[in-house]
């Protein structure tokens, strides 16, 4: 059965570990935005022994490129982009210290095997639900990458930012195992 | 003979633009609630109320239901009897797209080279054109902005006659399970069977723009399109591909003659954000 939790952030070692996929969430506190052109530029920076923008310790990278914010919101609508096109740069990530990532779709077998080896885990947001997810954004700002527009690297302050645990630190996959559950294929 | 002027064109576009992406069509908000009896997986469930509360908000807001407001495609049905006049007819919808665009804080997700430079056009344009010369005076314009998430997840294949109808239910179900979440399921299926290479393509894009619910008006065609529905929904995948009994809210199948030595089948695939919207000048 899938229990119902609420995470603040940055995610904590214990906390990471005893999520289990199939666990509906609630995500609080601060979380980074980024998708292909950034992903890119921040692996560039650790190929080259560089700083990255932003320490990604026990942080959550959501894979996300935002509409335009109306006058007087933070945000525009802001629904999970397909996760696989990540999926190279992902396990690096981890490696120094991500703990979550949020995006939509399976992810590559490395990425689920990086999962297990430094503890972290992938959430599924809703694809699509782009306009009930931006109501949980409660502030935005742009921490690097200005000229990338809509694919900036940005902070987010979240409140109750509603995910699923798609895979968790044990090697669980919700995308195989739901829909194994699911079939009526022989 | 009819005038319309481009400023018209531009005016309407403008408008369909940003009414497309704030506004779910009744038909998918049905089927999308219809859809919430028949899931069982809890998951299933939690998502498609999250989309169906998603629609809701947009449309009080005014604000795009998704973030990917897509490529900006349109058909076109242009009366012979009718002229445009002011100015050049593609600049006029490419016109509209942009004011659109801007004044409903709508995602530009156009580059200008696929290739090379990939560079934002910053204003979604060009759009994307089909455009048909039919009887009367009217000038019929549809807008339906294409996501990424699903437009990728679409397919041309030129099959052997000899394949018949199982094969093509075949690699439909196939491609389909192959998509998996990514398309953002709950999905509709669009399948063009026959014409040539492009002219499947763009049935398929076509057959999106049918009304969820209704039918192919051949019973034959009608009934593989309850088939495939089926055996689609019976693939598990579910909402967002984390499982569940709801994976296509329907299969559409649009038609054409063709060559004796030919079966061409496309699949374009649509997300739950099945945005179109159509207005006659
Ligand atoms: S596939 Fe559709 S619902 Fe999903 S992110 Fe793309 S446009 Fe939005």
């Amino acid at each position: 059965m899938s229990r119902k939790v609420r995470l603040n952030t940055p995610l904590k070692e214990e906390k990471v570990t005893s999520l289990r996929a199939g666990d509906e969430v609630l995500l609080n506190g601060t979380i980074y935005t980024g998708r292909d052109a950034a992903h890119q530029r921040l692996l560039d920076l650790l190929e080259k022994g560089k700083e990255l923008p932003f320490d990604v310790k026990g942080q959550i990278i959501y894979y996300v490129g935002p509409s335009p914010a109306k006058p007087g919101t933070p945000i525009g609508s802001c629904g999970p982009t397909t996760s696989y096109r990540m999926d190279s740069y992902a396990p690096a990530l981890m490696k120094i210290g991500l703990k979550g990532m949020i995006g939509k779709g399976p992810r590559g077998k490395e990425v689920v095997e990086a999962m297990k080896r430094y503890k972290a885990v992938y959430f599924a947001a809703v694809g699509g639900a782009a306009a009930l997810i931006a109501r949980s954004v409660k502030s935005s700002r742009i921490v690097a990458y200005e000229n990338l527009g809509t694919e900036a690297i940005r902070e987010l302050e979240v409140e109750d930012f509603p995910v699923i645990v798609a895979n968790d630190v044990l090697g669980n996959d919700l995308y195989e195992e739901g829909i194994r559950k699911y079939s009526r294929r022989k | 003979m009819k005038q319309i002027h481009v400023d018209s064109i531009i005016e309407v576009v403008r408008n369909i633009c940003q009414e497309a992406n704030f506004y779910l069509g009744d038909d998918v908000q049905r089927a999308l609630e219809e859809s919430l009896k028949i899931e069982e997986s809890p998951t299933g469930k939690t998502i498609i109320e999250q989309i169906l509360e998603n629609a809701e908000i947009a449309r009080k807001h005014r604000v795009p239901m998704c973030q990917d407001t897509g490529a900006a495609v349109f058909f076109v049905e242009l009366g012979q009897e009718a002229q445009v006049v002011g100015g050049d007819f593609t600049e006029a919808i490419n016109e509209g797209v942009r004011q659109g665009y801007r004044e409903g804080y709508l995602r530009k997700s156009m580059v200008n080279d696929p290739l090379m430079d990939r560079k934002n056009t910053q204003d979604n344009t060009p759009a994307i054109i089909h455009t048909r010369v039919v009887p009367g005076d009217k000038l019929k314009i549809t807008f339906a902005p294409k996501g990424g998430g699903s437009e990728n997840m679409s397919v041309v294949r030129m099959m052997k006659p000899a394949d018949g109808v199982e094969g093509v239910r075949d690699f439909v179900v196939d491609w389909v399970k192959r998509s998996g979440g990514n398309p953002c399921p709950p999905i509709i299926v669009g399948v063009g069977i026959g014409g040539t290479f492009e002219k499947c393509a763009e049935l398929a894009k076509i057959s999106l723009l049918r009304e969820l619910g209704r039918l192919n008006a051949d019973p034959r065609f009608a009934s593989l399109e309850k088939q495939l529905k089926e055996e689609i929904n019976d693939l598990g995948i579910g909402p967002m591909g984390l499982g569940g009994r709801v994976t296509a809210l329907a299969v559409h199948i649009e038609t054409h003659p063709c060559h004796i030595a030919s079966l061409p089948v496309a699949v374009n695939i649509q997300c739950h954000a099945a945005r179109h919207k159509s207005v006659t000048l």
